[in-house]
């Protein structure tokens, strides 16, 4: 496809405004395949202003006599305007923006395009997530095995080629399994509590439908996990959605697991909102961080209103729950609720971070996220990345990465020029040679100059799991995110640079002898 | 002591207050004359001082159906701890409750602890101690007495007004019969007086009381004294007075008081005919009138070149009371949802006060910092609003008070010396409970809030905030005793109890803010955003005594610790430069530095782990509990949840119910 066609002007002389703190730009706009760029012309100062397309999120335009205006309001979370001068050049701009910002062709977006210096296509891919993390618990335990039955994804294009699971099941009853599951995603290990030899496995919900229908491969896989950890040992399913609302899916053909059907396994349920519910808690909460005017009554009753950090606390809290059936009653659990991709995830990547210290090391964290998420451009994601960031708030020390690690996460989750967080499958991702032709997030973020923003300097590895308070006292705003555009914090990150200059000095001082110590002055 | 029936109980059992299952701990209760003490099965004391006792009741326990009320104490402290025993006999229980009842309610400022605290100091060190926060030193700092103001000895006695301390300084131009006559024309004789002088901008905060009601004449006296305060600033003709009341309070208080309304009309008009007179102006002036003697409001101040008025709206101290109530009441919920802690936020309105303070504190630091000009700030009394607004402007204006001996001045010289009545604000003695109020816990929290806001502009920390809301309620130290400096004076607390000053100087090293910037230009003058999403609930002050609701680890520990290292390091290193240097002196030997430098390099790892391991070494006095690496899950409320796990059923009974029992 040739980009051309839709870019309807070449360039146009424009202001930009972006946001109350920071100066205006002035120069040439110019539309490309997947940019829009600003030139401030050869007098100023050379610096290029970029903004990728793709995370243009809604487009207004107005005009007046002869000069337009156009609002850009963006994934993440910035609301940007440009001055532009003539009414056509405006309106074709607004036009190709349109075009360019909504295609949905993922093998001609910016990634398999992106080419920079110093970085190597195929770098830094986690190629194979499950099997690297396989080698990780096959040290400890012989009661799980890799299986490549999905290795076409027939069985379930959205997991991927290799899964983990008990040793006991043969591929057959996989395959078996998997067509009692919505969208085929039966049971698999998500993550191996070593300490006390439980495992957080996840799925979808079991297909059992008006009738009650049951599946005889299903149960004997889980009655496997059970047998497997130890004799007598217990399971737990944390169903993500109400019990009424479990019933109530077997009128759509979905369901639960039946008592009887299960022996050892006893269902929780602990209602997580998703979707649309989700969306508009998200947008409500966005609409009060955009007004810097209103009352302080008007102010906590939107923050109540719109129920954002209630969500907060449900999905630590449900986390926090299968974390502890699993740390304290040496049990099994078992997590889903309808499709088992949003909130399913969302609870078992924080019990992970609570019980596992590798998965909140910078490199576990990242092997985390690409064993865990499918899908990131949703607020689920989101949802996450704020638990992620109240834990690091309450354990300011525990975690290698830091706030600007998870904004960056947000950031590339909607748009960005790497590769990581295209498709919302293995299958399509391999369809479209994601890990082949495009570079990896990581390398990215992994290079030197960019550690600084990303690391905790306060880290020190701690070996416990870390259990956060879930009382709303103790929850906060996540200010870095929600008004990040609207209201910086300037003072605290000049505090926050005094902070890291403390820790490396600490570091580079206590490590090894300074240059003026070694070359004494005359 | 003679309230004092059973002075140690045994098997008595703690409760936490926010735990659903009713989780405790067992141990030993001891009643002293001072403390309440309570040890439990691992040693750990708890201490609880009688002067910090708020409330003590009795709870009605629901045992096994039938309700009876039982005197087992549940004990909430004036330092936001709250306690509830479980005493085995119900005599003994009884015995507590009544003597905790007495205890905690002293008759006379004679029984309060600091007469018989003991920090085994001789009379010349306490003395010392007395003496480490001067006052007069503090005027000369600002630079007063100058060309412009004086020191007054009209007070030197006390007879002018009781609640102010004896030196005052006033506009050099001010004669004494001006500064008498004002006098009784403000309530408790509290005229204007400078509170703060600003040297580069030769502008002053000056605090008095309102007017007086009843007088149907105007007062020359006081207008003069305005008139002073305003020439007393070269750099600019007018000034502003504040009434920091709400103004919708004020219009319904001025429609029953037009009398009065019509005295500061005069006061401003006076002052405005000092002015040339512009014909134009003349019928806006009487349509001014008009509306003040009508109670109508103030919108036409800028017709008075000279004084401009200016409501800020801070609510009086009932309302601030049962905001706090209000706001405790909300968090001290069992099981709170976060839907119920914001609505309830919200209804307390304790956040929207607080911005109040905080938005009359900025208001005044502009005037002084943008447009130079004084500012006369009073409330009703002149003690509590007033003090508020005063302090919390001059801290925004002058980085000397955002120090930690600087902020001490601030406290003696704008609430103490000036009369904030502590002992009836804090309740020390058993008074009227409608005194009662958290003014001065509402500055410290804008205190706090501005160090959220400028993690670099305090020299101090929040711990160093949460010591002193301790001590105004302790009474372990003579500063906060009585209500105004004669009452302190009559009471002799400098001779017969300790000032609390150099006891936290001594222990300075706990307060101090390891991102402080002293030198950043940037900071001279603060300039807070109050946008309503700067403020925060204050958890580290209302829930103090609740380990459970804080952050595991502490950024602010380890942050002090690894500043310490640094300094050490650099220490070190000064110490070999100057030993190869010695060395180098002796023989110019390469090899010698070499082995010097190799010689340290060992000791570095030791360094980095005894980083982790002494993490807890400089922690405030209730951080212990914050820093536990790792917490445990039993102390979280998604451990209720748990109970589902033991509710489990035995694996082999589910099958039995089986099918029909699906819905779960």
């Amino acid at each position: 496809m040739e980009f051309s066609e839709l870019i309807r002007t070449g360039q146009a002389q424009a202001e930009l405004l972006r946001g109350p703190e920071m100066p205006p730009l002035r120069g040439t706009l110019c539309v490309t395949g997947h940019h829009l760029l600003l030139s401030p012309g050869p007098q100023a100062t050379p610096d290029l202003w970029l903004l990728l397309l793709r995370s243009v999120d809604s487009i207004e335009k107005r005009v007046a006599g002869d000069a337009g205006t156009i609002t850009l309001r963006c994934k993440d979370l910035r609301v940007l305007q440009l001055d532009i001068e003539g009414v056509e050049a405006t309106l074709d701009i607004a036009r190709s923006i349109e075009a360019l910002s909504s295609l949905e062709s993922v093998i001609t977006s910016f990634p398999f395009f992106y080419r920079p210096k110093g970085l190597r296509l195929g770098e830094a891919w986690h190629f194979h997530p499950p099997e690297r993390y396989y080698k990780r618990i096959a040290r400890e335990t012989r009661a799980w095995r890799l299986s490549e039955a999905n290795e076409d994804f027939s069985l379930c294009p959205s997991y991927p080629r290799a899964v983990i699971v008990p040793r006991a099941v043969d591929d057959d009853a996989l395959a078996r399994s998997a067509r009692f599951r919505q969208g085929g995603r039966f049971p698999v290990l998500s993550y191996y509590h070593a300490p006390r030899g439980t495992v957080l496995l996840r799925s979808s919900q079991p297909l059992t439908g008006r009738q009650k229908l049951r599946c005889a491969e299903d149960e004997e896989l889980l009655r496997a996990v059970l047998a497997e950890a130890r004799p007598g040992a217990r399971g737990f399913i944390v169903d993500t959605r109400s019990a009424q609302a479990a019933k109530q899916a077997r009128m759509t053909g979905g369901g639960t697991e039946a008592k009887a059907a299960y022996p050892g396994w006893k269902r929780l349920h602990r209602p997580l909102e998703r979707g649309r519910p989700l969306q508009e808690s998200f947008v409500r909460l966005m609409e009060a961080c955009g007004d810097p005017e209103q009352s302080m009554d008007r102010w906590l009753s939107r923050l109540d209103g719109c129920r954002w950090l209630s969500h907060v606390k449900e999905a630590l809290s449900t986390a926090c729950l299968a974390a502890q059936g699993m740390e304290w009653e040496g049990a099994c659990i078992l997590v889903h609720g309808a499709e088992g991709t949003d909130s399913t995830l969302l609870v078992t990547s924080l019990a992970q971070l609570i019980l596992d210290p590798l998965s909140r090391t910078m490199a576990g964290f990242q092997e985390l996220i690409e064993r865990e998420w499918i899908q990131h451009e949703a607020p689920i994601f989101l949802l996450f990345l704020d638990c992620v960031w109240q834990l690091g708030r309450q354990f300011p020390l525990s975690l290698e990465f830091g706030e600007g690690m998870l904004l960056a996460l947000f950031d590339h989750s909607y748009a960005s020029p790497f590769g990581t967080f295209l498709c919302n499958s293995e299958k399509e991702r391999c369809l479209c040679e994601v890990r082949t032709r495009t570079h990896s997030l990581w390398s990215g973020l992994n290079q030197p100059k960019e550690q600084r923003k990303l690391r905790n300097p306060l880290y020190v590895p701690n070996p416990l799991a870390i259990w956060p308070s879930v009382e709303p006292q103790s929850l906060r705003l996540w200010q870095g995110l929600f008004l990040r555009w609207t209201h910086p914090p300037e003072p605290s990150e000049v505090a926050w640079e005094k902070v890291w200059q403390i820790a490396t000095d600490q570091k580079t001082e206590g490590s090894q002898p300074t240059d003026s110590a070694s070359e004494p002055q005359p | 002591m003679e309230h004092i029936r059973t002075t140690k109980v045994e098997q008595v059992k703690l409760l936490d207050r926010f735990s659903t299952s009713n989780k405790s701990l067992t141990g030993t209760l001891y009643l002293t004359a001072t403390h309440l003490l309570f040890i439990d099965s691992h040693q750990k004391e708890t201490w609880i001082l009688h002067h910090h006792i708020a409330l003590v009741e009795k709870l009605a326990l629901t045992t096994s159906g039938c309700q009876c009320i039982r005197s087992d104490p549940v004990i909430q402290c004036k330092n936001f701890r709250t306690v509830h025993f479980i005493v085995p006999r119900e005599r003994d229980c009884h015995d507590i409750y009544n003597s905790l009842l007495q205890l905690s309610k002293q008759a006379k400022y004679e029984d309060l602890y600091a007469f018989s605290y003991n920090p085994k100091q001789n009379d010349s060190e306490r003395l010392r101690g007395w003496q480490l926060v001067a006052l007069a030193e503090e005027y000369k700092r600002m630079g007063v007495p100058n060309s412009n103001w004086q020191l007054s000895d009209a007070n030197r006695d006390y007879k002018i007004c009781e609640t102010y301390p004896r030196e005052l300084y006033v506009p050099r131009i001010a004669s004494k019969p001006i500064i008498v006559g004002s006098s009784k024309f403000r309530s408790k004789g509290r005229f204007p007086v400078l509170s703060y002088y600003h040297q580069n901008k030769e502008a002053a905060i000056c605090r008095c009381s309102q007017p007086l009601s009843g007088f149907s004449a105007r007062c020359l006296e006081d207008e003069h004294l305005l008139q002073a305060i305003s020439k007393a600033n070269p750099a600019n003709r007018y000034m502003y007075v504040m009434d920091t009341r709400p103004r919708h309070r004020m219009q319904s208080w001025w429609a029953t008081q037009k009398d009065i309304g019509r005295i500061i009309v005069r006061i401003s008009s006076k002052i405005w005919n000092d002015e040339k007179i512009r014909e134009s102006d003349g019928k806006k002036r009487l349509n001014a009138m008009a509306n003040r003697a009508a109670g109508k409001g103030y919108e036409n101040e800028d017709n008075y070149s000279n004084i401009r008025f200016q409501f800020v709206g801070i609510e009086n101290i009932h309302v601030m009371r049962s905001s706090l109530q209000k706001l405790l009441e909300v968090n001290g919920t069992k099981g709170l949802s976060v839907s119920d802690f914001y609505s309830g936020l919200e209804n307390a309105g304790w956040l929207r006060h607080i911005k109040a303070v905080m938005d009359a504190a900025i208001f005044l630091a502009k005037a002084i910092m943008v447009e130079n000009a004084s500012v006369l700030v009073h409330c009703s009394d002149g003690w509590d609003r007033t003090s508020q607004v005063c302090s919390l402007g001059s801290l925004l204006l002058d980085p000397y008070y955002r120090t930690i001996r600087g902020f001490m001045v601030l406290i003696e010289k704008d609430w103490i010396s000036f009369g904030h009545k502590y002992s009836e604000r804090c309740g020390h003695l058993d008074g009227d409970p409608k005194e009662v109020s958290p003014v001065f816990t509402q500055f410290l929290e804008c205190v706090w809030h501005l160090t959220e806001q400028f993690p670099q502009g305090f020299e101090f920390n929040e711990a160093f905030l949460l010591q002193i809301h301790e001590h105004i309620h302790s009474c372990q130290f003579g500063n906060f005793i009585g209500n105004c400096q004669k009452e302190r004076e009559e009471l002799k607390l400098k001779e017969k109890t300790y000032s609390l000053w150099p006891f936290l100087l001594d222990d300075q090293e706990k307060y101090f803010n390891p991102l402080y910037s002293s030198t950043s230009q940037k900071l001279a003058a603060l300039e807070p955003n109050t946008v309503s999403f700067n403020f925060k609930f204050w958890r580290n002050m209302y829930h103090q005594f609740d380990g459970t609701l804080h952050p595991r680890q502490s950024v602010f520990n380890i942050i002090m610790n690894m500043n310490e290292q640094n300094k050490q390091l650099q220490k070190d290193v000064k110490d070999l430069e100057s030993q190869i240097k010695q060395h180098k002196n002796k023989q110019t030997d390469g090899v010698l530095t070499k082995e010097l430098l190799n010689s340290v390099r060992p000791e570095s790892p030791a360094l980095k782990t005894s980083l982790c391991l002494k993490e807890q070494t400089l922690l405030p006095v209730n951080d212990a509990l914050r820093t536990i690496e790792g917490s445990n899950p039993a102390d979280n409320r998604y451990s209720e949840y748990a109970d589902e796990f033991s509710k489990a059923e035995p694996a082999v009974v589910s099958s039995e119910y089986g099918v029909a029992r699906m819905t779960c």
